[in-house]
């Protein structure tokens, strides 16, 4: 670790833990649901950032991974009795299958081709859950009564207990993907970025990189779509469409691609931003538009763009 | 012993023949100039050799395996190594970085102990951190570890890719001009660089246009002209071969 890391650390962690007590700062439960969503939003947009930051692919379906698994909670719930919390390993095996079988034909296409084949992904499952596939999705009105999740006999009810649900996991994962970045795994993911011919001529199997990377990030949407469902109570298609694709790669893009930090702030950007101008109601949407144009012309690269891996070197090497 | 072999190697792009017919040995512990005028079909031979071109037809054996299916990074993982002719860094990445992409290939550590960071993981990764560093050493390029690749002045880029070559421990290197674009200064340290590549016991196949760095720093050479193999020997055989003289000065009429 630089100095010039260990000099923000400990403000960072005032910030984090001060973060953690708000809903003991009486923040009332409508701006305890905003973070809720942010954090969900926060969740799937790390999640992303490990296809789109890291391995530099266009992957704008991943609204599709969410869903999977936000039906996959539902149905194991609605048609099966099982307990929410158990279905969220269910969840993301799903999502990670599922992103296996649509990913595997199509990785080797690069950028805007890419691009629109996972957009076709988010219509097709988005359509097929409309159309009750199996019989089992509830077709467009979805599936209700999703139950609270329970731990040890606790039942979450109450937004403040979902906002330490939401947050805990997404601190959790914010840990694991940071380590997963500082391995050969997120250095192989940059070689693809950078240059995907030199990366496979120098040994990284690229293909199965790829895959890989897409697989854990559907994972992660995977949980994620089980918090949302017992949240929710209700899912249905419209909350798993192309827009929500798109809010996810514009908190990436805009935030910072590969960077966690970034990401973070753009999650808050993105879904908060919109909260606090409530009062202009239909122009926020253009003021938004507005303000991805601008980033775009001044910070192509975003808020935060990564600084690169910190590398200690063994005494025995060190310069 | 033979440690690469090229049989009858053929390669068109649609109806122009770049490589046709290719067949040479290489033995280990060699260095061998693949030489020939522009557009013999040099570059050709190489991306088929490490998997980047499919041949059309014909076979190449390396260390006791066949490479015609393979892709390329299988190929690495069998010891057979590249550097690129248009210098192919991560110019983005740290030189360190860079570096690690070679040993890549050599480490084990799967996903869920990188997800977990468990203490093989941090053991191996300290491991490699020392090894990448030590053939950062071996070029010269230790002291600018934090820079940026692409920071690099183009005789500098070229030594950090046969770093990052090296990095993958090859029991074969093939060099795509590797002092192209160098001074004399660097050339001459290039030839060193080379002859301490040699001394590991890694075979070596080199393309150049720099006769006079041919000549010196390799054991043999084989010539291509039009992707028809024309000569092979040592370099004072070359030197006087008269299709070889033919090729690259023509002939009076």
């Amino acid at each position: 670790m630089s100095a010039a890391a260990d000099k923000w650390f400990w403000p960072q962690a005032a910030l984090v833990a001060l973060f953690f007590c708000a809903p003991a700062f009486g923040l009332g439960p409508y701006w305890l649901e905003v973070l809720n969503q942010i954090g969900l939003y926060a969740l799937l947009a790390l999640s992303l950032n490990i296809i789109l930051g890291h391995a530099g692919m266009f992957h704008m379906g991943h609204a599709a991974f969410f869903a999977v698994g936000a039906y996959t909670t539902g149905i194991l719930y609605t048609s099966y009795g099982w307990p929410i919390l158990c279905t969220l390993p269910l969840a993301g095996l799903a999502a990670g299958i599922f992103a296996l079988l649509v990913a595997a034909p199509i990785i080797h296409l690069r950028g805007d081709y890419l691009l629109v084949v996972t957009i076709g992904i988010v219509e097709i499952v988005r359509i097929a859950l409309v159309n009750n596939i199996f019989g089992l999705t509830g077709g467009a009105n979805g599936l209700v009564g999703i139950a609270r999740p329970v731990i040890f006999g606790f039942k979450l009810t109450r937004p403040w207990h979902f906002f330490y649900l939401i947050w805990g996991f997404t601190a959790v994962s914010l840990l694991l993907f940071h380590w997963l970045e500082n391995s050969r795994f997120g250095r192989a993911l940059n070689y693809i970025r950078e240059d995907p011919v030199a990366a496979e001529g120098i040994g990284v199997n690229t293909t199965r990189y790829k895959l890989m990377a897409f697989v854990i990030g559907a994972v992660w949407a995977g949980f994620a779509g089980t918090f949302y469902a017992s949240q929710m109570r209700t899912i249905s298609p419209g909350s798993f469409n192309f827009w929500e694709s798109v809010v996810l790669f514009t908190i990436v893009i805009l935030g910072g691609s590969g960077n966690q930090k970034g990401v973070l702030l753009g999650a808050f950007l993105v879904v908060g931003l919109p909260e606090l101008f409530r009062s202009l109601q239909s122009s926020r949407l253009l003021f938004f538009g507005a303000a991805l144009v601008l980033m775009m012309i001044f910070r192509p690269q975003g808020l935060l763009p990564p600084k690169g891996r910190a590398y200690r070197l063994p005494p025995e090497v060190a310069r | 012993m033979i440690i690469l072999s090229l049989n009858n190697l053929t390669k068109s792009f649609g109806g122009l023949v770049a490589v046709a017919g290719v067949s040479f040995e290489v033995e280990r512990g060699e260095v061998v100039g693949l030489i020939g005028p522009n557009g013999a079909g040099k570059t050709t031979v190489f991306n088929l050799i490490t998997g980047a071109l499919r041949p059309d037809d014909g076979h190449i054996f390396f260390d006791g395996h066949s490479l015609e299916r393979l892709k390329p990074h299988r190929i690495v993982y069998l010891g057979l190594a590249r550097t690129f002719q248009t210098i192919r860094l991560f110019p983005q990445l740290p030189v360190l970085e860079n570096v690690l992409s070679g040993s890549h290939c050599r480490m084990k550590s799967s996903f869920i102990s990188s997800l977990l960071r468990l203490p093989a993981q941090r053991r191996e990764e300290k491991a490699a951190l020392v090894a990448a560093m030590r053939e950062l050493e071996f070029v010269g390029l230790a002291d600018a570890w934090r820079a940026e690749a692409g920071s690099l002045s183009y005789g500098d880029q070229r030594r950090l890719e046969i770093a990052r070559a090296l990095a993958t421990e090859p029991k074969l290197i093939v060099l795509d001009e590797p002092a192209g674009g160098m001074n004399d200064q660097e050339t001459f340290e290039l030839r060193d660089l080379i002859a301490r590549i040699k001394d590991r016991d890694i075979t070596i196949i080199l393309i150049e246009h720099d006769m006079s760095f041919v000549m010196k720093v390799c054991n043999k050479i084989v010539v291509m002209e039009n992707g028809v193999l024309i000569a092979r020997g040592r370099p004072e055989q070359i030197q006087k071969d008269p299709r070889v003289i033919e090729a690259y000065l023509g002939v009076d009429d």
